[in-house]
């Protein structure tokens, strides 16, 4: 193991290294770029030797890798914002399709108007696609999820891809040390992929087929079923990491401080750091309050939400999106989460930190105090800027 | 042919691996090829040409129309030269 | 008794969904008797789809995978790469892919796979419109034919723009090899498929695959009107190795684009200038091509 000072994005690159990828699939977009050079140094120098596919959109990006891990390759490729809105289709083609890949994200807001600053939007956009859906907050947790990701996905009762998602800027370009395993250790978490379910030349085997609706359900349900596994595997999985490594994350809902808590703020990214010195902050001054880190988001983790509940009397759940129409989907999938449980705290949704609009100790300290409030809006648009006067719920 | 009736029966991923032999697809035709082998030449044209792949060359060399799949599109009639190959009527 | 002329190796299944007559399937019956058994064809959304019919049977004896309309050279390029870095290097890699999928929608991915010098073969079989949706017009339906978004009417004469020149566009990208292949030539055809098959980069073919309900004629002429669009030189046979043009049939006497154009029923509303104006076109683009292959 050794320590490196490196950028989120470089974390992403050296995991998928570490990983022995075999076929990449890279494009460029702020803030993502970083990685797929990053990697591309890799293959250049013979480090890492991957087929490295220059393609011409992230559509192709997707579709080479699901092309790829039918014949049984390990993929990686990465993106951002547009990117991943332009992949859409064939996010829901590689989860029918039941194939493992490995891909990050920088969360980087959505045009119009163009904006490269962080926001989660990218990603929320994708929750119904049956990926794996994971939320780092620093550059550590991207290069150790990452590896944790391929684990998951290649797993024979799982068999889903999964996306590593990670704040643009504050993670993607800030420098971290980071503890960075042994290729040995990483080879001892992650043997080859097996290629039992993979095409193989000189059999009769169509990929993807097409099916009347007397069999399409059935076919989805499967789909349905791994990701109900995944639950079950993930932590399994986190466990056997923190064996090799010593370093584990917290699993799927991180609580930090919330035993005799008031008051937990539910957040998500790098937005969390900010927030867990704020409960440091106010825990001084005598508030019970505490934090609680949303890492995993598909599959959701309603039993850690429940016992979140069970406990704490309001939960705020901040969301640095939203769903126009409805509210956060972060604070949706809570309250969902809670509704059919025993107890029924008061939950309310913070809309901050969209397009990289900083989430400062100041605004989470907002929340705080809102959320302890008596009475309080559903859902509150944090750090808006408008007239006075103009109450800030939306 | 396997049985795929409930969610228990499908394989893993969406991969069909049942080959389409077992679809008859001889209901589909009106008209059926007769072929007149004391004018056939044995030339091979009506296998070359059939986009079902519902003629053979038996053994000793003459084409043979596999009925359970001929569609009765009628290529091999009039690909051939020797007017070897008659399409004839479908009873009922 | 006369020996077979191209391989006797079945590797399409019958039971398939064709329509009766399809020209669709026999370019996929001599593509594939030209490749051989170690083959991985990739085919995205279009005719093909539904002539493999559905779960649990597939009308191939090689392994296809379904892709996204869009994306088949990106399909292609992820499969070779994966093979690549496999060890599977003697697989023959094919996207098979339909006008639409190919001249519109999916025109940047293969652009894109031609530019990276992937080595794998595309096909585009041509029956030149989006059939497998009940025939609308794509970029590779012919000046002046009927579609059901070209229809024919008092403020509509059928297509008004001239096809789409995919060889050309192909031949810009400078593959190690281009060619057309008509199915009414079956020798040909497989002769072309064995000799890429043989060659290392990108290739591709431009395939005609004449359509009864969609060219609207009966289905037992798919040949005869095949043999027919290259003898009027509508679409000619040649191949571009290295940028090098070679016509691989030339008659004699060619006929006139009229008996072509009248044997089908996408052609019937036309006029006598508008085929005449069609033949000046099929003209120009054969001396065009004769000029090319002068070139050497």
């Amino acid at each position: 193991m050794v320590q490196v000072v490196m950028s989120g994005n470089h974390a992403s690159s050296y995991a998928a290294k570490l990983a022995r990828v075999q076929v990449i699939a890279a494009y460029p977009i702020t803030p993502q770029t970083t990685i797929v050079e990053k990697l591309a140094t890799f293959v250049a120098s013979g480090e890492l030797p991957a087929q490295y596919i220059k393609v011409e959109s992230e559509h192709s990006a997707l579709q080479a890798c699901i092309g790829a891990a039918a014949l049984g390759a390990r993929t990686f490729t990465a993106t951002s914002s547009q990117g991943l809105l332009l992949m859409h289709e064939l996010l829901h083609w590689a989860s029918g399709a039941r194939a493992p890949i490995v891909m990050g994200v920088v969360n980087r807001a959505v045009a119009p108007p163009w904006s490269l600053g962080t926001d989660h939007t990218d990603t929320m956009s994708q929750r119904d696609t049956g990926w794996i859906q994971f939320y780092a907050e620093s550059n550590q947790e991207v290069l150790d999820t990452t590896l944790i990701a391929y684990r998951l996905a290649e797993d024979p009762d799982v068999r889903l891809p999964v996306m590593v998602a990670e704040d643009a800027f504050y993670l993607s370009h800030t420098v971290e040390p980071v503890d960075v395993p042994s290729q040995d250790d990483v080879d001892r978490f992650l043997p080859p992929l097996a290629r039992a379910f993979a095409v193989r030349p000189g059999e009769t085997q169509r990929y993807g087929s097409f099916v009347g609706p007397e069999l399409y359900m059935e076919f989805r349900y499967q789909v349905a079923k791994a990701m109900k596994r995944a639950a079950h595997v993930r932590p399994q999985v986190e466990e056997e990491y923190r064996r090799i490594t010593g370093r584990h994350h917290g699993g799927s809902l991180a609580a930090y401080r919330v035993d005799d808590a008031d008051a937990v703020l539910i957040t998500m990214g790098t937005a969390s750091t900010t927030a867990r010195s704020v409960v440091d902050t106010l825990r001084a001054r005598g508030k019970k309050i505490g934090l609680a880190k949303l890492r995993l988001f598909r599959p959701f983790p309603v039993d850690k939400v429940c016992e979140l509940a069970a406990t704490v009397g309001r939960i705020g759940v901040m969301d640095r999106c939203y769903t126009y129409g409805a509210a956060g989907p972060a604070y949706t999938e809570v309250v969902a989460a809670l509704f059919g449980g025993l107890h029924r705290p008061i939950v309310r949704n913070f809309i901050a930190g969209l397009g990289g609009r900083d989430v400062t100790p100041e605004a989470i300290e907002e929340m705080y105090e809102s959320l302890l409030k008596d009475r309080g809006p559903e859902v509150e648009w944090v750090g808006l800027k408008r007239r006075k006067g103009v109450t800030t719920h939306g | 042919m396997t049985s795929y009736e409930t969610e228990e029966d499908l394989p893993d991923a969406p991969i069909a691996s049942e080959p389409t032999d077992s679809i008859k697809t001889a209901s589909w035709r009106t008209f059926r090829p007769v072929i007149k082998l004391e004018k056939c030449t044995k030339c091979n044209v009506c296998w070359k040409f059939c986009p079902d792949v519902a003629i053979e060359i038996n053994e000793e060399g003459w084409p043979v129309v596999l009925l359970d799949y001929c569609k009765g599109c009628g290529i091999c009639a009039e690909e051939c030269k020797p007017l070897a190959i008659e399409m004839v009527k479908e009873e009922g | 008794m006369a020996r077979l002329t191209i391989p006797a190796e079945e590797l399409m299944r019958p039971g398939h969904s064709a329509c009766p007559g399809c020209g669709a399937t026999l370019v996929m019956r001599y593509l594939l008797k030209g490749l051989g058994p170690n083959t991985i064809v990739t085919v995205p959304a279009c005719c093909w789809t539904v002539i493999g019919t559905s779960f649990p049977t597939t009308a191939l004896s090689v392994p296809m995978i379904d892709c996204a309309f869009e994306a088949t050279g990106a399909s292609v390029s992820g499969l070779r790469a994966a093979a690549d870095a496999l060890g599977l290097t003697d697989v023959t890699i094919v996207g098979f892919a339909g006008d639409g999928g190919t001249a519109d929608i999916g025109l940047q991915a293969l652009s894109g796979m031609l530019e990276r010098r992937t080595d794998a073969i595309y096909l585009m079989y041509d029956n030149e419109a989006y059939m497998n949706t009940g025939n609308q017009r794509s970029g590779s339906t012919p000046l002046g034919a009927w579609t059901t978004t070209t229809p024919v009417d008092a403020e509509s004469r059928g297509k008004l723009e001239s096809k789409k020149d995919m060889m050309a566009i192909v031949a810009a990208h400078r593959p190690a090899y281009a060619a057309t292949v008509n199915i009414a030539f079956p020798e040909d055809f497989v002769r072309k498929v064995e000799k890429a098959k043989r060659i290392t980069g990108s290739r591709f073919f431009h395939a005609l695959a004449p359509c009864p309900p969609g060219w609207r004629y009966s289905a037992e002429k798919t040949i005869a009107l095949g043999r027919l669009a290259t003898d009027v030189n509508v679409f000619p046979l040649y191949e571009v190795v290295d940028g090098r043009y070679r016509i691989t049939r030339k008659l004699g006497r060619v006929k006139s684009v009229a008996e072509y154009l009248k044997a089908q029923g996408r052609f019937s509303h036309l006029t006598e200038n508008e085929i005449a104006a069609i033949q000046s076109e099929v003209d120009a683009k054969w001396k065009r091509l004769l000029e090319l292959e002068a070139l050497g």
